[in-house]
């Protein structure tokens, strides 16, 4: 015990915050499982629900400990394995006011929700007894060093300066670079000439309006107490949700003549990711900014930049979550300002540009590992038990083929 | 005229359907359907509860045609269709009365392509 008083207010915040992020992960899987076709949707609700349990396990057991025990700038090390010293005193280096257990169970939820940001990328085509080891596998050598860098006691990244509200580098840059990796290696669907359109739309938007709301935890629950910094993040969230789905609705509306539902949802979506790093540390004007810049960036990258390159990243994981999590700590270098936040950085726009580069390098570095792990990841799997279904089993559908299960009847 | 009409199994309608375009048929109908051939039903298994012999799922096409027409477009279904399990399906050739083009009124052999 080192004496510090648990602050009830700001320890209930961040529980209930917990709360939201964790239905964070059920939105996602409706949100995926209704863009795909309807024999696949069980294998990506399969997914994400097998994510929430092995991957909460595994963060009890040893990932907390690699991603946040205070060891070395590289890795947290095994000194918190299965919570031990974990207890319901606060770890300063991350909050003074909450029980360091309350940050794990926070935690947890980004380590469950980042693994399965991936599964939109490979979706229709995965085995499902690989895609539990990749996620275990990926979690462990990707998410947990890197959420150590950027977020734990002593991590180089975080050393260097670099600012990270709620997770651009660390959930959606890696989430979304792996996803770019994956979808490249395990290679386009069968018989698809062009991107097929959601089964269930209805689905995707009620998954979207889940993400929305959960994102409440995930930025504003960061603050990890109620404050300034809280209540800012929250109302840049929000703005940038809007601000972002407007600008996607405004481009479709002068590029194809039409606003569609999948669009405005997806420009929330980017515009949500987008903001992440950025939510505690820049103001609602450039949470604003932000959004459109979410929006015009994603945009290009799944209407333009995907159909040329003809890389079969299913669900836009990186298009939305890559591109936006990319642009988002590049807007923290640009926009974060230390009248919003003064444990922050002011950014290019606030007089320091050497910020900007700080972000940017860090940014380039996370990409880089992930590249580099994934790919290994995905080899070593793929080697030994083979990651991709049949092609038989790709005709019949995930659902039947991985889980004999059916998730719509017909007639009766 | 004849009336194709032909169950399939449904992963196999791609495959179908491009077979088809190869033949040069374009005009074709197809629905979801149940039904039970000689082969047992798949399994499933709902929390763990295996169930059998369940109605399966089946695409059914329907294609009319002019005479010529009639021996490419089997072939074809066959061509797409056949994995040589139990389950690929049956083709019915049935003779056709009458075409009508509701657009225009015109019948027979002449509505049908």
């Amino acid at each position: 015990m080192n004496g510090l008083p648990v602050n009830t207010v700001d320890t209930l915040f961040v529980l209930i915050s917990a709360a939201l992020v964790m239905l964070m992960t059920p939105g996602l899987a409706l949100f995926y499982g209704g863009m795909v076709r309807r024999k696949n949707i069980l294998g990506v609700l399969m997914q994400c629900f097998a994510a929430m349990c092995i991957l909460n396990v595994w963060w009890i057991m040893i990932g907390y400990s690699l991603s946040f025990a205070p060891s070395n700038g590289f890795w947290g090390g095994l000194g918190w394995l299965g919570l031990k010293n974990v207890g319901y005193a606060p770890m300063p280096d991350y909050s003074s006011t909450i029980p360091n257990r309350v940050f794990m169970i926070f935690q947890a939820m980004f380590a469950v929700i980042t693994p399965a940001l991936i599964i939109g990328a490979f979706a229709e085509r995965m085995k499902f007894s690989a895609y539990l080891i990749f996620t275990l596998l990926w979690a462990t050598f990707v998410y947990a060093p890197i959420c150590h860098w950027v977020w734990g006691s002593g991590g180089w990244l975080k050393q260097m300066g670099v600012l990270d509200f709620a997770g651009g580098i660390v959930v959606h840059t890696t989430a979304g670079v792996a996803a770019l990796v994956t979808t490249i290696i395990i290679g386009k669907r069968k018989n698809l000439n062009h991107s097929p359109a959601p089964h269930n739309l209805p689905l995707v938007v009620l998954g979207t309006g889940l993400l929305w709301f959960g994102w409440f935890g995930f930025n504003a629950g960061s603050a990890l107490g109620v404050n300034e910094i809280a209540v800012n993040a929250f109302i840049t969230t929000n703005t940038a949700a809007a601000t972002a789905g407007i600008t996607w609705s405004l481009l479709e509306w002068i590029r194809n003549g039409r606003p569609t539902v999948f669009g405005i949802i997806t420009g929330c979506v980017a515009g949500l990711a987008t903001v992440t790093p950025g939510a505690g540390y820049v103001g609602i004007g450039s949470a604003m900014l932000i959004g459109i810049l979410a929006s015009i960036l994603c945009f290009i990258a799944v209407a333009v930049v995907k159909p040329k390159y003809g890389y079969d990243d299913s669900l836009d994981v990186f298009g939305v979550h890559g591109v936006g999590g990319i642009l988002g700590t590049i807007c923290v270098g640009l926009f974060a300002s230390k009248a919003v936040n003064p444990q922050g950085a002011d950014g290019l726009f606030f007089g320091n540009p050497h910020f900007l580069l700080t972000q940017a390098t860090a940014v380039l570095i996370a990409a880089l590992y992930t590249v580099i792990v994934t790919f290994l990841i995905y080899k070593f799997i793929d080697i030994f038990l083979g990651v991709r279904i049949n092609e038989q089993e790709e005709s019949i559908g995930v659902d039947l083929s991985q889980h004999r299960e059916h998730a719509y009847t017909i007639l009766e | 005229m004849k009336l194709i009409v032909a169950i399939i199994q449904p992963y196999r309608l791609e495959e179908v359907k491009q077979a088809l375009y190869a033949a040069q048929v374009h005009l074709i109908t197809v629905s979801e359907v149940l039904g039970h051939g000689r082969q047992k039903g798949v399994t499933e298994y709902y929390r763990g509860v295996k169930e059998t012999g369940n109605l399966l799922r089946k695409v059914r096409l329907e294609i009319a045609v002019n005479e010529n027409f009639v021996e490419p477009t089997i072939n074809a279904i066959i061509k797409g269709a056949k994995t040589g399990k139990t389950g690929d399906g049956k083709i019915f050739v049935l003779d056709l009365k009458e075409c009508i083009r509701i657009r225009t009124g015109d019948r027979g052999t002449e509505a049908i392509g």
